[in-house]
């Protein structure tokens, strides 16, 4: 590739600077609040932070609690992953097929991504409310088969529905442009080497679709750490008894609802770590392993 | 093999017809080559025998079977695509035996089959490789062994040599004349290379337009070409035309005045009316070129193209070009005046209006000058 290089470096300062005003104000400096926040103690009236070091880590991670929320995220994070990308594939290669109304379908289905996760879990919590939403007729035919209120499990099943819903529509465009960038020959010469329809997903297309899978796989599951806030705060509250309390609420529980500013930035810096560790990931192992050609 | 019937078969794409009414018949084991320019409706015909394209009317049977309704997979066909469409994440042995693979055949089986196909196309010590990681010919020989290797009863061919180099293609042309010979199934060639189609057909299948101009041995259809379209197309370099109108007889009377009589060359049909309007089309091999008066027509050079064994002459007869390719290397002036001989077969005459073939009767006395 061939790059261009400014000879007068102050253009291209200015160029690049409200970007990096944009990175700076709402990423590096926030970060960098949050890593002072971590290795310090606020006292408890205000009036200067102490320099811990690593004690609010060793606090954190002694925490059984905090055990529990990296648990239930992990939950979260696979249910919603498996849901969103099995759904988003398997609408993708039926809109792929290019049957009646795919068109129609094709927009359809890339609307949900354009609603905002609170508006998601409002949408959902009432449809799964178990005395007056679309699930209260379930309940009228068998008494006390779901409640989200009460239940952990139904609780978590719900916002795994809600965030899974949401983000069948992102990977959903990500599948079908995959699938569409498969030339078409390729299924005709499978269709003529006697595959049928299931076959030639399963051996043709779906083998192609790898590099996008993963790519897919890692945005999922990273946006199911991280992006799930709105959801839960809507929709559960992280209950009942901190059943779906993931750790993206933790942090906003301990922090504004807590008022531990360190406790909360210290678990926030481990979360980034992780969300690094898998991008990283996918950089280093997944893309360079999954290619054709 | 098979035998395959196509009858009345229309294709539709949003209520525009691309393929109006085709019927052909094609016998056991034979070697058909449908040729047409691109946007013909060749390929739309190979793919709806294939059954990658529904057919909007009409009839296609493979065997005694009406296919229209079939799978592909029920057609008993395998298909060589322009672009191969290799599976590019198998390896070569796993893209020749897919087929086999997807009818169950057991795994050691299948190998020993491969094994054995791979040999007969060269490929046996690539069986490990992906495509990538194959050239041009190479991937066009895979594309081969998983077409030969479930034994169909028809082979089809989508232009599949036109992505590989020249040499490459003359010889990959022979392989599947080899091929063909050996297995002896039914196949289809589509292309858009003449050279091609006269050289691997037993029957040529020219086509214009979505409809059939000409079907024909090669021979036949060089001898005889059904209309100027076919006349035009087939031959190299291309058959040359003068807008004439017929005077009486086998005498015409050129664009330009000039008065042409075939007397000596063939006998015209009865019924044509007087002063009709037609093409004279004179094939390039079949002109000779002598002094001025000596021929049937006077024209003017203007340059020539050395071919090595002969020399392309181009001419000019007031403003219609005419090409001549000759064995003799004549030296002559720009603008100097020739004669043009005609020998048996150079002569064909259609209609100006339709561009259909007159059926002519050819005289076997090489032709005399009678008039200028």
């Amino acid at each position: 590739m061939r790059r261009a290089y400014f000879k007068n470096n102050w253009i291209a300062a200015l160029v690049v600077a409200p970007q990096l005003m944009i990175i700076f104000v709402f990423f590096y400096w926030p970060t960098s609040q949050a890593l002072y926040w971590a290795f310090t103690l606020e006292q408890p009236w205000g009036g200067g932070n102490e320099w811990v070091g690593f004690e609010n880590f060793r606090t954190i991670l002694n925490d059984g609690r905090y055990w529990d929320s990296v648990w239930v995220s992990c939950v979260y994070a696979f249910f919603t992953t498996a849901l969103a990308m099995g759904m988003s594939l398997i609408l993708a290669l039926f809109a792929d097929r290019q049957l009646r109304g795919y068109r129609f379908f094709r927009v359809g289905m890339i609307w949900p991504y354009a609603i905002a996760a609170p508006a998601v879990g409002l949408a959902f919590r009432f449809i799964f409310n178990p005395s007056a939403g679309v699930a209260s007729y379930l309940n009228l035919a068998f008494p006390g088969v779901w409640d989200p209120i009460l239940n952990g499990d139904h609780a978590m099943a719900m916002i795994v529905f809600a965030g899974a819903w949401k983000q069948v529509a992102y990977n959903f465009i990500f599948f079908l442009a995959a699938l569409q960038s498969i030339p078409r020959s390729l299924l005709e010469a499978g269709a003529i080497d006697g595959a049928r329809v299931l076959r030639r997903m399963l051996d043709i297309q779906l083998p192609l679709l790898a590099p996008t899978f993963f790519f897919v796989l890692v945005i999922n599951i990273t946006d199911s750490f991280t992006d799930s806030f709105g959801i839960v705060d809507t929709m559960t509250g992280g209950g009942p008894a901190r059943a779906t309390n993931l750790m993206v609420y933790k942090i906003y529980e301990d922090g504004f609802r807590g008022l531990d500013y360190s406790g909360a930035a210290a678990q926030s810096i481990i979360l980034m770590v992780l969300v690094v560790a898998l991008t990283v990931f996918q950089f280093r192992f997944i893309e360079r392993k999954v290619h054709y050609s | 093999m098979s035998d395959i019937t196509i009858r009345d078969v229309r294709k539709s794409y949003a209520g525009t017809e691309v393929v109006h009414g085709v019927n052909l018949d094609i016998r056991h084991g034979e070697f058909i080559v449908m040729l047409g320019p691109s946007g013909c409706g060749k390929s739309t015909l190979l793919r709806m025998i294939a059954g990658l394209e529904e057919i909007t009317s009409g009839e296609v049977q493979i065997g005694d079977r009406v296919v229209n309704r079939l799978e592909p997979r029920e057609r008993n066909c395998a298909m060589v695509f322009q672009n191969y469409a290799l599976y590019p994440h198998m390896t070569v042995a796993n893209n020749i035996g897919y087929a086999l693979k997807v009818a169950g055949m057991k795994k050691a089986e299948r190998l020993e089959k491969v094994a054995a196909v791979a040999q007969t196309v060269g490929l046996g010590e690539f069986l490990d490789r992906k495509p990538g990681q194959l050239s041009g010919g190479q991937r066009q020989r895979v594309a081969m062994a998983r077409a030969i290797i479930r034994e169909p009863g028809v082979f089809l061919f989508d232009e599949p040599l036109s992505n590989l180099d020249a040499k490459l293609r003359v010889q990959m042309r022979h392989e599947i004349r080899r091929i063909h010979n050996r297995i002896g199934a039914t196949s289809v060639f589509v292309t858009h290379d003449q050279v091609e189609g006269m050289t691997l057909a037993d029957r040529l299948v020219i086509m214009n337009r979505g409809t059939i101009e000409q079907v024909g041995t090669p021979q036949e259809v060089y001898d005889r070409p059904a209309s100027t379209y076919v006349a035009g197309f087939i031959g190299s370099p291309a058959m040359n035309f003068l807008p004439a109108t017929l005077a009486e007889g086998p005498v015409l009377w050129l664009a330009t005045g000039e008065r042409v009589d075939l007397r000596g060359v063939m006998e015209m049909p009865r019924g044509l009316a007087p002063r009709a309007m037609l093409q004279l089309g004179l094939r390039p091999e079949r002109l000779r070129i002598g002094p001025v008066g000596s021929g049937a027509m006077d024209v003017r050079f203007e340059f020539a193209e050395e071919l090595g064994s002969g020399r392309l002459y181009h001419l000019r007869h007031e403003d219609v070009p005419v090409t001549v390719v000759s064995e003799t290397k004549q030296t002559l002036r720009e603008g100097e005046p020739v004669g043009l001989t005609l020998l048996p077969g150079a002569v064909h005459l259609f209609y100006g209006e339709t561009g259909r073939r007159i059926e002519t009767t050819l005289r076997s006395s090489v032709n005399e000058r009678v008039s200028a």
